[in-house]
């Protein structure tokens, strides 16, 4: 499994900058090993490291570009909705397929409790290993994918429950069969249904928030990104070929869309953005899921008192002044 | 088709494994990209791209003769324009320009423009080779308008619509702050006034040099179309040639009455970035007008002559009902 593969295999690409502090991590275990197999007493040593390490990790990460963040967020270890299913949820029951054309593995969707809460989960699925990446299709979903968000949604409705959605996709998959079956239609869909949607819905861009394949399941009363997640119109790659006609500029491309979680709270296009622990999620994954799981539950425990009917009305409020500086657009009377 | 999702074996998930021999798994190359731009339509000023078959006439000599994107035929330009830009060979329904389409559309005379002065800002100071505000007062000056939309209140054979327009020839007609909010307004004015909304759309998607501005545009337009249904509101959207990404992925999808030109591009991706996904060549037909209405897709495919005649038929059944007594 991934989590026996040692860290230097596992780096994933882009990360190149990590490397001092890989390199003071693997000081430290060795150094760690010698002291327990020698019996010598190298606390001090092992102590002065750990400082040098924690340091090297916050200064690393303070001065994160955005192309590097886009890196954070596509790491191998970071953790995905497997991880928050098995760790941040006390029960889970998974609901699958989308009742007309098929069971899209791309997208999970379940009933989820957490402490006393119970809520209905819908998640990019990514994958951990190799072969659940391929099975889950690298999170990039199908329209069937959407259209079993949307179905257990109204299930989630009927029963009174409210929406968790945790968004990790590079985005909708582009094929064939995607387009026969109505990709646009699917994501347009989902979108303007979830603005009709009586109960809470809370989004969390855990890693990669893909254009329109991450608005799919985007909607909500409250929309958070983790610190290091990135959301984008387009993928850095895809805006470096097109714009700047070259792959090279990838990270000129990241810059320039202000796709990180800090610019986009600027922006004023997310709600929140929930910290994690220095060096990244994929350094503590069990750190970092506490973080998310206890803002889902506080923003659901504001959500509830709302009544649906007020909770819609400002749902779209919401999203028809997103972004936007006051008073610029004008007002049907 | 076979069903890539459930089938582990298929090309499309092989190809995708494989895409790069930087990383051992990477995920379908440029995925992202599809619900933005089809990139040789996207945010891109049109005339600067020779490589697209579209505007290609713009640079044949005299430009007296242009030759189809659908069938290839050699065509009188004088010809095209006579017969409001349909080929008389095949058919194919060219790219009309936005104040081509008011004037095919609406009644003589009854078009009142609407949020004509709204303007696009380099909110990002995005910059490639050309800043983005750069790009956007040369637009403005080649096409003689402030955005990619159009809209207003006119009639169509007598009966009141919002006709909103998106202009291909303004930066493809990528939806920007300003074509998403002009989109909305058109809603409101739609379900204030009781009149039927009436949708065109050619455009390459959300316009990224917005960045994520640009994304939550399909959520606005959505969110104002959720409220025009609540009220009763008729909508009714016309796909033209070509319709892609952020658009086709949010308002135009989702009217109560789906129609498109005949021969007319329209999908989700842009033909390119599937091809160079599953690296195979597309089935002829794909993402027509034609295949879509095969595919279930869209509820009709209408003739340009006989645009007029089918929206004042479907307002005459939408309206009457809910649409014009509520408000």
């Amino acid at each position: 499994m991934a989590d026996t593969k040692k860290r230097s295999e596992g780096s994933s690409p882009g990360m190149a900058f990590e490397r001092p502090i890989q390199e003071l991590e693997d000081k430290l275990s060795e150094l760690e090993a010698i002291s327990l197999r020698t019996n010598m007493d190298l606390a001090s040593e092992v102590e002065a490291l750990r400082r040098r390490l924690s340091e090297t990790i916050e200064t690393t990460y303070a001065g994160l570009s955005a192309w590097q963040r886009v890196c954070v967020a596509r790491h191998d270890k970071r953790p995905t909705a497997l991880d928050f299913i098995e760790k941040m949820l006390d029960e889970f029951v998974e609901l699958h397929g989308d009742k007309v054309f098929g069971d899209d593995k791309a997208i999970v969707t379940g009933l989820a409790r957490c402490g006393e809460r119970r809520f209905l989960l819908v998640a990019h699925r990514k994958g951990r290993t190799t072969k659940e990446r391929m099975a889950y299709n690298f999170g990039c979903a199908h329209p069937e994918g959407y259209r079993k968000a949307l179905r257990k949604m109204r299930l989630a409705e009927k029963l009174g429950l409210p929406i968790v959605c945790l968004v990790n996709t590079p985005g909708a998959y582009p094929g064939i069969g995607a387009e026969e079956r109505g990709q646009a239609a699917a994501i347009a869909e989902n979108i303007l249904q979830m603005f009709s949607i009586r109960v809470p819905i809370v989004v969390v861009v855990i890693g990669e928030g893909g254009s329109g394949g991450a608005l799919g399941i985007g909607v909500g009363d409250r929309v958070y990104m983790m610190e290091h997640a990135y959301y984008s119109v387009i993928s850095p790659e895809g805006c470096a070929a097109i714009l700047w006609k070259d792959g090279e500029k990838t990270p000129d491309a990241a810059e320039a869309l202000k796709l990180t979680a800090p610019d986009l709270l600027d922006l004023g296009i997310v709600d929140g953005v929930v910290p994690e622990p220095a060096g990244g999620a994929h350094r503590a994954p069990l750190v970092a899921m506490a973080q998310v799981r206890r803002q889902v539950l506080e923003a659901l425990d504001e959500l509830e008192s709302i009544p649906p009917n007020r909770l819609i009305e400002e749902r779209r409020v919401k999203f028809r002044r997103i972004g936007e500086i006051p008073g610029r657009f004008p007002v049907v009377s | 088709m076979p069903d890539f999702a459930l089938n582990p074996e298929s090309p499309e998930r092989k190809r995708a494994s494989s895409a790069s021999s930087e990383r051992e798994i990477v995920p379908p190359a440029r995925a992202a990209d599809a619900a933005q731009v089809e990139p040789e339509a996207a945010a891109e000023d049109p005339s600067e791209r020779r490589g697209r078959r579209l505007w290609k006439k713009k640079d044949m000599p005299g430009g007296l003769w242009l030759k189809c994107e659908s069938c290839g035929q050699m065509i009188y330009r004088k010809e095209l324009e006579e017969k409001g830009r349909v080929c008389p060979a095949c058919d194919f329904h060219f790219t009309l320009p936005g104040r081509e389409r008011v004037r095919m559309v609406l009644d003589e005379a009854s078009f009142q423009e609407r949020f004509a002065e709204l303007t696009a800002l380099d909110r990002l100071h995005f910059n490639d080779s050309v800043p983005y505000a750069d790009k956007i007062q040369r637009s403005v000056q080649k096409v003689g308008q402030n955005e990619a939309l159009i809209c207003g209140t006119g009639t169509v054979e007598g009966r009141p619509v919002v006709l909103a327009v998106l202009d291909f020839s303004f930066m493809g007609g990528s939806m920007g702050e300003v074509v998403g909010e002009k989109i909305a307004l058109a809603c409101d004015l739609a379900r204030k006034e009781g009149r039927p909304l009436v949708v065109f759309t050619s455009s390459g998607g959300a316009r990224m040099h917005e960045g994520m501005l640009s994304l939550m545009q399909m959520a606005k337009t959505s969110a104002a179309l959720a409220s025009l249904n609540e009220a009763g509101g008729l909508s009714i959207c016309v796909l033209t040639n070509p319709t892609t990404g952020g658009v086709t992925a949010s308002f135009a999808s989702v009217c109560d009455i789906t129609l498109a030109e005949p021969g007319a591009l329209i999908g989700f991706a842009g033909p390119r970035v599937i091809a160079s996904t599953i690296k195979q060549e597309l089935p002829p037909g794909f993402q027509r007008a034609e295949f879509l209405l095969e595919k279930g897709q869209i509820d009709r495919i209408v003739r340009r002559r006989d645009l007029r005649a089918t929206l004042a038929a479907l307002i005459d059944f939408g309206v009457g009902s809910r649409g014009a007594a509520r408000g």
